[in-house]
């Protein structure tokens, strides 16, 4: 009886799954490319920007909000990295400094949701505008670029021959599942998404949770920035750009509900993964990338088709 | 006996999942008629009214308009066939002038299919008139008085031609002057064959309104008569008419040391200078009308509002309490009156909620310990018997009555003494109803105190040991339990003190 939640939540995850096996099935079957381990480790790894940026959306998600902003903060803590380590910081410090630049930009998020009472749409889509501005008033409008070789092991790295940012998704998605399954911030930000004045009548401080949801999202957002500045060996102001659609995807796919108060981080990754196979098999297939945003949209939209008609089914 | 019936409801039968809501029900009402349609929360007036609004379908019986058998399908149909519904809450659209929202959704339109705003101002000007209000169409109804958005509301329902209109609490926010100005309409529309459905609260209003009464009673009618033919007392006893020592379990215990002491608090002008206290083992009951501040002073103790003067102790010790937070610190616990609203998160399942203010306690290093989760939820279901198939459910598939015992599990995990109970057995079947009052009793036995808000008389009456009336804001009267009777307590509701205070 106690393992019922449990079940329906897993039944859920294992039909996102069973999507993403029928996916690589018929890409298996499509082209003999797709599944070695040289391009599954590839897949792995171009998936685990967005798939790292997607832990944090999911929490927001579930607060029954959302955050625009994502990508500009990519874009922000990475130029942040990037000219700490031009200016000699020790490269612990440098990423610290970026990852704090993330947290405050998703703190700032918070405060205008919480105190400035403004809808997280609202507040999130100035902070896109924002945080990409100052991106590029940082940076100067231009890439900054050519970092230490022990900074690329961020993502060259490789131990067991998995690669390091699939590693450190790996760890991301640990750590993230425990906050939200095990600890009283997950509790809140589920029960802040469910019946937000029920959650205050409770004894609940909803103001500052929520703000730490957000903050959470900047700093999850600024790790995909250390990787993405990494790979690229370079941090552009412009980068990041739509990243909050593939990460508002990969956590809807994943059956989290944007009516908040419903959702998991496994199915986020499922999500995530969905997306990068998708992307990368498309890319085997010699399909145009013109038509590839085509399918993906049709994608993102059959998924949800999906779930609320399971949902519907379900009552 | 009227002669010219227009509608005619026959044997009309309705469940929703564990609750008979209409047990064959019979009612009728003529041209010109105001019936009044009469019940105690629950008794089945929303469901009968929502059948005729379309808002929801019956399960069998029949309905007849102007003597043909119609199926009411949609709110649409409802409409189309004739009958028009005002809610107590308005389903009026704040930025549209009164006129627009007069012809929402059948706007006469010009030769070119654009909306026609003159025609829609003169004609909404005529219907104004008609109802004898003097108001100015052109005016945003979100600039207009509650007394004008209903005259809005009427005009809206006489633009499609309502032959039955049907006005559920019409006066719950209406001041003295109003209401007359009301009743002068209403009368206008009986005299235009409108045949009209008034459901009130209200007893003395429905004298001077209405013609026939209906008397509704957990789901079945109990009476039909000529208002001329009954008196106030009558009706009460019909409304309420069981023993009520049976339904009423209650147990009183000797009242112990003061826990709760409030002196001259204010809040603007919702809540203008009370004074009361609570005691250990005491049930305070706090009646009187929809509007008359009771909820405000149970937001104001829990710290969800702020009160501009006057003082709380708790056990004798002055506090602030400026957050549900702070409440929960000093032992309050807070039953609202809309559990799904405010009381739970539906989506989250029992145990989640059960746990939500007991979290602190609950965990170590900000790491729920989910065995201690587990076993506290699994004692409260035990213990007030909450019937679920297990601590996962998700509580929006609970029933009322065990969504109710959840909440009231929440703060007794939290060890509360200080219960203020805002409508707490609303929308729950009788046997669920008793449950409540025995766990009532049981909090008051372990030295708990209770504040219960009720708008059903006989359960205030039926439980509390002390019973404060509240008028506009004020505490017009207090009586002690056993020296109180409904018709005391109305009349003091009805704004004339009866009771030892001023």
């Amino acid at each position: 009886m106690a393992d019922r939640k449990i079940f329906t939540a897993h039944s859920r995850q294992l039909g996102t799954l069973l999507g993403l096996l029928a996916l690589c099935l018929s890409l298996w079957l499509l082209t003999p490319h797709f599944l070695t381990v040289a391009n599954l480790l590839n897949v792995a790894q171009q998936t685990a920007i967005n798939a790292i940026i997607a832990v944090g959306m999911t929490f927001v998600i579930i607060s029954a909000g959302i955050d625009l902003s994502v990508g500009s903060i990519v874009a922000f803590a990475g130029v942040v990295l990037a000219s700490g380590l031009q200016g000699g910081l020790p490269i612990p410090l440098a990423v610290l400094a970026g990852l704090a630049a993330g947290w405050v930009c998703g703190l700032l998020n918070g405060l205008l949701i919480t105190l400035g009472k403004l809808p997280p749409f609202i507040a999130t889509l100035g902070m896109m505008s924002i945080a990409r501005g100052a991106a590029l008033v940082y940076a100067g409008g231009r890439p900054i670029s050519g970092f230490a070789p022990e900074f690329r092991q961020i993502a060259t790295g490789e131990i067991l021959w998995v690669p390091a940012p699939v590693i450190l998704m790996i760890c991301v998605y640990a750590a993230g599942s425990f906050l939200l399954a095990r600890t009283k911030f997950g509790r809140y930000t589920y029960a802040m998404g469910g019946n937000e004045q029920a959650t205050w009548l409770s004894g609940v401080n909803v103001r500052l949770h929520k703000t730490m949801v957000y903050g959470l999202c900047g700093v999850t957002s600024a790790l995909a920035a250390v990787v993405l500045t990494a790979r690229l060996n370079s941090a552009q102001p412009i980068a990041g750009i739509m990243y909050e659609l593939d990460a508002i995807a990969a956590t809807v796919i994943g059956g989290t509900s944007l009516m908040g108060g419903q959702g998991s981080l496994p199915g986020t990754l499922i999500g995530a993964f969905i997306m990068g196979v998708l992307r990368n098999g498309l890319n085997l297939l010699g399909v145009s990338s013109f038509l590839q945003q085509i399918i993906i949209g049709a994608v993102i939209i059959i998924a949800v088709l999906i779930d609320a008609g399971l949902k519907a089914s379900q009552k | 006996m009227p002669n010219d019936i227009i509608l005619t409801m026959r044997g009309i039968r309705k469940s929703f999942p564990g609750v008979v809501a209409l047990a064959g029900v019979d009612f009728e009402v003529a041209s010109g008629e105001v019936h009044v349609l009469l019940g105690e929360n629950g008794a089945g007036k929303s469901t009968l009214v929502n059948i005729l609004s379309g808002a929801c379908r019956k399960d069998s019986g029949e309905i007849r308009l102007a003597g043909r058998p119609v199926e009411i399908k949609n709110p649409r149909h409802s409409r189309e066939l004739g009958i028009s519904i005002i809610y107590q809450e308005f389903n009026l659209i704040p930025g549209l002038s009164a006129g627009e929202n007069i012809f929402l959704g059948h706007e006469p339109a010009n030769f070119a299919g654009l909306i026609a705003h003159r025609q829609i101002h003169a004609e909404a000007s005529r219907l104004l008139r008609e109802l004898g209000v003097d108001l100015d169409p052109r005016t945003p109804v979100r600039r207009l008085g509650v007394a004008q958005q209903q005259m809005v509301e009427i005009a809206k329902a006489l633009s499609v031609e309502a032959k039955v209109l049907i006005m559920d609490e019409p006066t719950s926010a209406l001041t003295d002057r109003e209401i007359r100005e009301l009743f002068a309409v209403i009368r206008r529309l009986q005299a235009k064959g409108v045949a009209i459905i008034y459901i009130s609260h209200r007893l003395a209003e429905l004298f001077e309104v209405g013609d026939r009464v209906t008397v509704l009673r957990d789901g079945r009618h109990v009476a039909t008569e000529d208002i001329s033919a009954v008196t106030p007392a009558q009706l009460v006893r019909l409304m309420a008419n069981r023993a009520l020592a049976e339904h009423f379990p209650k147990q009183k215990v000797p009242a112990g040391e003061e826990l709760l002491r409030v002196e001259q608090l204010s809040r603007g002008r919702v809540l203008r200078d009370l004074s009361f206290s609570l005691r250990r083992g005491e049930v305070l009951g706090l009646a009187g009308l929809l509007g008359s501040g009771r909820t405000e002073l149970a937001r104001v103790l829990f710290g969800v509002e702020c009160s501009t003067a006057g003082t709380i102790s708790i056990k004798g010790r002055p506090v602030r309490i400026n957050s549900p937070a702070a409440a929960i610190k000093l032992g309050l616990g807070y039953l609202t009156a809309d559990r799904q609203a405010q009381g739970l998160v539906p989506i989250l399942s029992l145990q989640e909620n059960l746990s939500l203010p007991n979290l602190g306690r609950l965990a170590r290093l900000g790491v729920v310990n989910r065995r201690a989760e587990t076993a506290l939820a699994r004692r409260f279901v035990a213990e007030l018997r909450i019937k679920t198939p297990g601590l996962w459910q998700k509580v929006m598939y609970l029933s009322g009555g065990n969504q109710q015992k959840v909440v009231l599990s929440k703060w007794l995990a939290g060890e509360a003494e200080i219960f203020i109970c805002d409508e707490p057995t609303r929308g729950l079947d009788v046997a669920a109803k008793v449950e409540i009052y025995q766990l009532m009793n049981r909090l008051t036995a372990r030295g708990a105190g209770i504040i219960m808000i009720s708008s059903e008389l006989p359960e205030i009456l039926g439980m509390s040991d002390r019973i404060l009336e509240m008028h506009q804001g004020r505490l017009t009267a207090e009586f002690d339990a056993n020296a109180a009777t409904q018709e005391r307590i109305l009349q003091a509701a009805l704004g004339h003190p009866a009771g030892s205070r001023r």
